[in-house]
């Protein structure tokens, strides 16, 4: 057994360099580095609920921005007769869902108004109507759905005479019946919307105090009321007739389609063809449209849109204000600190709702409501991120790490946007995403109230359009529906969104609340 | 605990210095805004004038703020309405509103605390299982979503289509203050308040209890032969109620300035809508005095938070040097 240290003599000659013109160094990683975002980014992605809220973060986004650009209205289209109608989709209508229809009770006369509508249109107006009830009182009551669209019928409507040229050719390149006959009018306080427009047929009992019970044939059905031509003067008409009507060729009288008056041309017409004349578009409101016949739809992204700017402009503001001021609070401490803290401290204890009031006051006229508004966030908003920075700041600016650089000479400058912030980063990133939805959520309660107006004509905010549709909830739910489901589904998804940002640039932190 | 008393005062003291840089800057900027119009309609411009110059709004304005700060310090006194409640004393009218304001906020925390306490409860003794993993989601949703869409929902289902509440609440001449009618008429506000505070309290309970849980005077505890529920509730619970009293007492103190959205939707004639309609209508005087009250709290609550953790938890010891 030899001794182990002992090494056999091993001749010179079988001895080399192992290397002997290279140079020593480290072997380049294969793998990619993961940086600080990339780590956060892994983590991030395996947090499935923040990624669904970032998602749909993205889609209001693009709602709130293509929308408006896309839309066939504005903010500042409002229709006059389709006011408060009813959600309508194309796409589903088929199904008998979000078509526009809505659930009715209505009397016999109410009945008679409806189907002769659809009867003189060819739409369908109403459906699923019940069999009659009679009530104690001795009425009849049906139960029906109404076409909240087509249910506006006919209108008068004064033309000037292009407009009555236009509105003829129209009906006869596209072959659709925009003008219906004029009718005999009589004395009567039955007139149920429109001025009477949509009393084409005979009364049961024309008198003054009709109930407005139609005239039926011995079919059942409504007997046409129209004006004649043998009694009534009448402007030219050269389009196309309804059914029934030849326009005099064998020598018996014919419908007035027109009546001329000092301003133009008296014509009925079907008004949703007429809509779609007027606007070159088929009147379909997705959302439905609220009491001042404005698009819900387009007014809800252009809200949203405004929402948006205000509230990620205050963020980013707030981003750099916080920051510095934080900075320098934390990285400087002692007296600097504490007088800057006082600073801070008075300014968050004065409410927002004072702010935003002073600010609306002194500025609204001045630079205008929206700006003002942006000021009264910025004035405030700051020190919560402020204090976030500050607080980091003293973490980091204590280590060791930091006083190795400080060591080396490294100037204030560099220790704070080189070695401290990249950091502290994460945290700041998260707190200002986290604040989005608070701004989003105190400029809908603001304007909700009204102690800031940001309704012009080309903009309208979420507040306003629910402060709208507040008195109408019992009867129209749909203007303040949509609305408040945006705002929920934006502040749920911010909210996830905010904390899976947190869970994933400081895991330690994962499942606890701030 | 003499560190403590020290503490407070200088707290108190720093609260008082704050509201009083506060005032001054709001007296300054809304006594730099013009006055509002004299309304002419029916009736006497000059008697509007001179009441304004009895005022002394035509004063300097040094002298206006020395003379504010002497009424409010001597007499208590914040000037009289101007615009609406006209020659009404501001704070007789702000005490006569608050009331309504506390009892609605009041109700809806009652009403929030023990379901908060016990969904928190729950959620953190299931910890990671699926009905703490229900319970957080649908916090995360009923912190989320504003309170005016409860509000809504509230309206529409339980007063319009069950008609179970009135739409409005009861007034005081119809009915007494704290009448079971009355109560009826305010549950609309009180749930919808209650929602958010219901899930606000959830969260933070389930996240202190299921942290005192996992510590290991637990594991102590249930070494030394206790169940699982006397170990919860007089370890654990106790030591998360440190955290979660402080709170609860914050809220209270925050109930004063109640909620402005839900006072207007429901109607309620509370300190909220005095505060809209005072900025509605340019009051000055109200608007000085309600900044001020909503100042105060904002800072009072604060405040007592900071204090009730050293009264509740002795060993936190407050204004010390480490």
């Amino acid at each position: 057994m030899s001794n182990r240290n002992e090494m056999p003599a091993i001749p010179l000659e079988k001895l080399r360099f192992a290397q002997k013109d290279e140079r020593l160094h480290d072997v380049k990683f294969e793998t990619k580095p993961i940086g600080y975002f990339k780590d956060a980014w892994l983590r991030f992605r395996n947090n499935k609920s923040a990624v669904v809220a970032a998602v749909l973060i993205v889609l209001l986004l693009l709602f709130a921005l293509i929308v408006p650009m896309i839309s066939n209205y504005d903010v500042n289209f409002r229709d006059g007769f389709y006011k408060t109608v009813l959600p309508k989709n194309p796409a589903l209508s088929g199904l008998g869902i979000w078509d526009g229809f809505k659930k009715q009770r209505e009397t016999q006369a109410g009945y008679d108004y409806y189907t002769s509508i659809g009867i003189e249109t060819g739409r369908e107006v109403v459906r699923n109507i019940s069999e009659p009830t009679v009530d104690a009182t001795g009425l009849t009551y049906y139960s029906m759905e109404v076409d909240s669209y087509s249910k506006v019928g006919f209108i008068y409507s004064n033309l000037t005479l292009d407009e009555y040229r236009a509105l003829q050719q129209y009906q006869d390149e596209t072959g659709i019946q925009v003008i219906y006959p004029l009718q005999n009018t009589f004395l009567t306080n039955y007139v149920m919307g429109n001025m009477g427009a949509n009393l084409w047929y005979k009364l049961a009992n024309p008198a003054p105090t009709s109930d407005g019970l139609a005239l039926y044939d011995e079919n059942g059905k409504h007997i046409p009321n129209y004006m004649l031509s043998a009694n009534a003067s009448q402007a030219d008409y050269k389009s196309s007739r309804i059914a029934g009507d030849d326009g005099g060729t064998d020598g018996q009288s014919w419908y007035v389609y027109a009546q001329k008056n000092q301003s133009g041309y008296k014509v009925r017409v079907d008004y949703y063809e007429f809509f779609k004349f007027k606007n070159g578009f088929e009147p379909v409101f997705l959302f439905g449209t609220n009491i001042y016949g404005q698009d819900i739809f387009t007014c809800l992204a252009s809200g949203a849109r405004l929402s948006f700017l205000l509230a990620i402009s205050v963020s980013l503001i707030n981003f750099f204000i916080g920051a510095m001021y934080g900075a320098v609070e934390g990285y400087y401490g002692g007296t600097t600190d504490i007088l800057m803290e006082r600073i801070s401290d008075v300014l968050s204890a004065v409410p927002f709702l004072v702010v935003v009031t002073l600010f609306k006051m002194h500025l609204a006229a001045k630079v205008g409501a929206l700006v003002s508004l942006l000021f009264a966030y910025v004035m405030t908003g700051w020190v919560g991120m402020a204090a976030r920075v500050r607080m980091q700041f003293y973490r980091f600016k204590g280590q060791e790490y930091i006083l190795a650089a400080r060591t080396l000479g490294a100037k204030d400058r560099r220790l704070i946007f080189k070695h401290i912030f990249p950091n502290a980063i994460g945290t700041i990133i998260t707190g200002s995403v986290l604040s989005i939805p608070g701004v989003i959520f105190s400029e809908s309660t603001l304007s909700y109230l009204g102690i800031i107006s940001l309704e012009t004509s080309s903009m309208t905010s979420i507040g306003t359009m629910l402060a709208n549709g507040q008195g109408y909830l019992s009867t129209f739910p749909h203007i303040i529906l949509f609305p408040s489901l945006f705002i929920s589904i934006l502040m749920i998804s911010f909210n996830l969104f905010g904390n899976g940002l947190r869970d994933a640039f400081n895991p330690s932190l994962r499942g606890a609340d701030e | 605990m003499r560190t403590m008393g020290k503490y407070i005062v200088k707290r108190i003291l720093l609260m008082f210095l704050t509201m009083f840089i506060i005032m001054t800057i709001c007296f300054i900027l809304i006594k730099m805004l013009p006055l509002p119009a004299v309304r002419e309609m029916g009736r006497d411009v000059n008697l509007i004038l001179a009441k304004r110059e009895a005022m002394g709004y035509n004063k300097p304005l040094l002298v206006q703020y020395f003379l504010l700060l002497k009424n409010v310090f001597l007499h208590w006194d914040w000037g009289v309405g101007e615009q609406m409640y006209e020659a009404l004393n501001v704070w007789d009218v702000l005490v006569q509103k608050l009331p309504y304001t506390v009892l609605v906020n009041l109700y809806s925390i009652l009403l929030a605390i023990p379901l908060g306490l016990v969904f928190g409860i729950y959620a953190a003794l299931k910890k990671n299982r699926w009905q703490d993993h229900v319970v957080s989601t649908l916090v995360v949703v009923f912190i989320s979503v504003p309170s005016y869409v409860y509000a809504f929902i509230v309206q529409y289902l339980f007063c319009y289509k069950l008609g179970w509440f009135p739409l409005t609440i009861e007034s005081l001449e119809s009915t007494a203050f704290f009448s079971g009618r009355m109560l009826v008429s305010m549950m609309p506000a009180i749930l919808s308040l209650g929602f958010g505070v219901i899930a606000g309290l959830t969260r933070y309970t389930r996240a202190e209890l299921s942290e005192v849980l996992t510590s290991e005077f637990m594991l102590l505890a249930r070494t030394k032969g206790l169940t699982k529920a006397q170990a919860t509730s007089r370890h654990a619970l106790r030591n998360a109620m440190v955290v979660i009293l402080p709170m609860i007492i914050g809220e209270f103190i925050g109930i004063l300035g109640g909620s402005l959205i839900i006072e207007k939707i429901f109607a309620i004639p509370g300190v909220g809508s005095l505060y809209v309609s005072a900025v509605n209508v340019r009051d000055y005087n109200f608007f000085m005095a309600l900044t001020v009250f909503y100042t105060f709290i904002g800072l009072a609550s604060s405040i007592v938070i900071d204090i009730s953790y050293g009264i509740i938890d002795p060993r936190i010891r407050m204004g010390s040097k480490k």
